[in-house]
């Protein structure tokens, strides 16, 4: 029997185990949720004192602020507690976090993983406690490895490969592709995904601490321009790169270059209405934030282990001139 | 005829003059404090309990642990810019050894350790042959191990993490020393924190009972006066650095042990952090005065903070503003109540 058909078999087991079961499930003996409780069917009292912890490894800038900002809107909406620390790229730091996560009374863990043998110790120990987690944003083919039930976000080999098939309509066929956070196994991963599906050659460029400095991002970037003059394409992976340190560039040069982004930022959304930038590919960090808390809230009120087994995909979603206008209000409101 | 009042210059100091004078009384009263103020805004109602103090005392230790050393060297007179990013190195050598050359993890620790102490001894030689500030010195080995650990990571594993240490022999007993988990009652403490207390101690020891300690003191109060009292002030320095080196790079090994893995930017940042749990626990950064406990005290400080903070449901972009605002007002009261107690009009 496939492993995919055990793991439903074992999901809809454990459905119907804990249906049967009804109330009280505590299992942790080993450490304590001193003032929450996780029983199947929660009165109004009860739910207020849920608490859904989402750990990240986010630096609170424009990307992870929209996530922080679906995480507590699906707190409010919920009428539950929802603590969102990052640990701006720290693994260390994260580790820590979740591992406090425990006693600081969580009643469900999100956590993204970019680097999972960091935090595996600390997710399996919060399984042991008997707190269901889920991982968000990145890990989505270690989830298991960290005993979480389903992940939230998008593959970054998927959108890399979108975004090479995106480049191969349009005849690119030389694309340089900027990797702004050099310890970022994500952003590499975007671009190898892009060189998998691309007709053309795609080329890794270290623009590390970019966001940082993005003039002298941007002075980077025309000299890589200036140096290989059959450059066509750009595969920026973050709004900002693409619309303070890529567009300058090349408007500066006056070539016919090709930009796509990921992420969204109200300059980029901008700039593709104007018909600078060709694409942002979204990844909807919002309902990556959202939807953790949601299922882990299902898991807890409902005992529901949503996906499947399998991760739950927020994108690659496409933001071209077709639907950008639609989007840019949402941006601007900082909830995109 | 005889003066009625006693000669000051004989006059017995009171047990609370005395106390106030040391540099750390200043920092424990700041951690009481600080510990009273989120023990006060805590929501999870565990934040002094078991599970709490777990949770700080794991972040503080290494800090902890680096700190205690980076004071050794700051009363010696000289700082270390190259502490955080030696925390990656080392972890990201220690991986590397492990998993790109097969060797035994207990063979990678002592070789990381002599690579410290080697970065170390070139930090000091440097300082002291050419007379450059240390600050300068170290931020240029800082910059330099910087761009050394993404480019070797890359050019040997085709990424910027280090992985699969675990797979690797003499990993289980490593982890066992350095980066295990001890239960008391229901929580679950480090293994790092039995570290920090330990080499709080020796380094306290260091500084207080030994010759080496005079040594340090004097190179840092005034190191021409020291050299021609007969101090090493060189051999002193280069010594201190070394220290600090090996600090972060036990600390790196810890890390890599805990985490399995290391990216190549780990640590990076951190080594103001450090100066600042020892200038908070009294060492002056102008050298010459200083403790060591003060410094493990201020590490527990921003342990305290970093778990207080989500315990409270704050948001925790508000640390960076805490840690400043801690740093300002450690340093005014120590300096209010060492003026104070040394009897100087304010």
């Amino acid at each position: 029997m496939s492993f995919k058909k055990l793991a439903v078999l074992a999901g809809v087991a454990a459905l119907t185990l804990s249906g049967c079961a009804a109330a009280a499930d505590d299992t942790a003996s080993e450490a304590t949720s001193s003032t929450e409780e996780t029983t199947a069917a929660a009165t109004t009292e009860e739910m207020k004192d849920i608490k859904i912890c989402v750990y990240t490894h986010g630096d609170g800038g424009t990307f992870w602020s929209v996530a922080q900002m679906g995480a507590e809107d699906a707190g409010k909406d919920l009428g539950i507690t929802v603590d969102y620390q990052g640990s701006s790229n720290d693994s260390a730091k994260q580790a820590s976090t979740i591992d406090a996560g425990i006693a600081a009374g969580c009643n469900g863990i999100a956590a993204s993983a970019p680097d999972a043998g960091a935090i595996e110790q600390a997710m399996l120990a919060v399984k042991a406690a008997g707190i269901p987690t889920v991982t968000m944003n990145s890990g989505s083919d270690v989830f298991k490895d960290l005993g979480a039930f389903t992940h939230v976000g998008q593959d970054e080999i998927v959108a890399g490969r979108e975004a090479g098939y995106k480049f191969n309509d349009a005849g690119m066929t030389n694309i340089l592709c900027p990797i702004q956070e050099a310890a970022n196994s994500g952003l590499t991963d975007r671009c190898a995904g892009a060189r998998e599906t691309s007709t053309g050659t795609v080329s890794d460029f270290n623009l590390d601490g970019g966001l940082a400095d993005l003039t002298a991002a941007s002075a980077k970037i025309k000299a890589a321009l200036e140096a290989d003059p059959t450059i066509d394409a750009v595969f920026a992976l973050n709004a900002d790169i693409a619309a303070k340190a890529v567009l300058p560039a090349v408007q500066d040069l006056g070539r016919d270059i090709m930009i796509g982004t990921v992420d969204m930022s109200e300059d980029a959304l901008n700039a593709i209405a104007a018909g600078d930038i060709a694409f942002a590919i979204d990844q909807q960090q919002y309902a990556q934030g959202y939807m953790s808390v949601v299922l882990l809230y299902l898991n807890v009120t409902n005992a529901h282990s949503l996906g499947g087994g399998l991760p739950i995909y927020t994108g690659p979603g496409f933001v071209d001139a077709s639907n950008v206008a639609q989007v840019q209000a949402l941006v601007a409101a900082g909830s995109r | 005829m005889m003066s009625n009042l006693s000669d000051e210059r004989v006059s017995q100091t009171s047990i609370a003059t005395r106390m106030l004078r040391r540099p750390e009384l200043g920092a424990l009263i700041g951690a009481f404090v600080i510990f009273s103020l989120f023990w006060g805004f805590d929501t999870t109602g565990n934040f002094a309990a078991l599970g709490g103090t777990a949770g700080w005392t794991d972040i503080a230790a290494p800090i902890g642990i680096i700190a205690v050393f980076v004071s050794l060297l700051m009363i010696g007179g000289e700082f270390d810019l190259s502490t955080g990013v030696m925390v990656g190195t080392s972890g990201l050598l220690a991986g590397m050894l492990v998993t790109e050359y097969g060797l035994n993890m207990w063979v990678a620790i002592p070789i990381v350790l002599l690579f410290a102490a080697a970065v170390g001894f070139i930090n000091g030689m440097i300082v002291v042959r050419t007379g450059l500030p240390s600050f300068i010195v170290t931020l240029a080995t800082f910059f330099v191990l910087r761009g050394a650990n993404l480019a070797v990571t890359k050019s040997l594993t085709g990424t910027v993490r280090v992985s699969g240490i675990e797979e690797a022999e003499g990993f289980d007993s490593a982890h066992a020393i350095f980066a295990s988990r001890l239960m008391v009652g229901t929580s679950s403490f480090q293994i790092s924190i039995l570290w920090w207390i330990a080499l709080t101690i020796l380094a306290t020891w260091l500084l207080s009972r030994t010759q080496f300690g005079n040594w340090i003191f004097a190179s840092g109060g005034d190191k021409n006066a020291a050299r021609n009292a007969g101090v090493p002030v060189d051999r002193t320095k280069v010594t201190l650095f070394i220290m600090t080196s090996l600090a972060s790079a036990f600390v790196g090994i810890m890390f890599v042990l805990r985490l399995q893995g290391m990216q190549a930017g780990q640590g990076v940042g951190m080594e103001f952090f450090y100066i600042i749990a020892a200038a908070v626990g009294g060492t002056l950064l102008m050298g010459g005065a200083g403790s060591a406990i003060g410094a493990s005290i201020g590490a527990a400080i921003m342990g305290i903070a970093d778990i207080g903070i989500p315990y409270a449901l704050w948001d925790q972009d508000w640390r960076w503003t805490f840690i400043g605002v801690i740093l300002l007002a450690a340093v005014l009261v120590n300096t209010f109540i060492g003026n104070r107690a040394k009897g100087a009009k304010r």
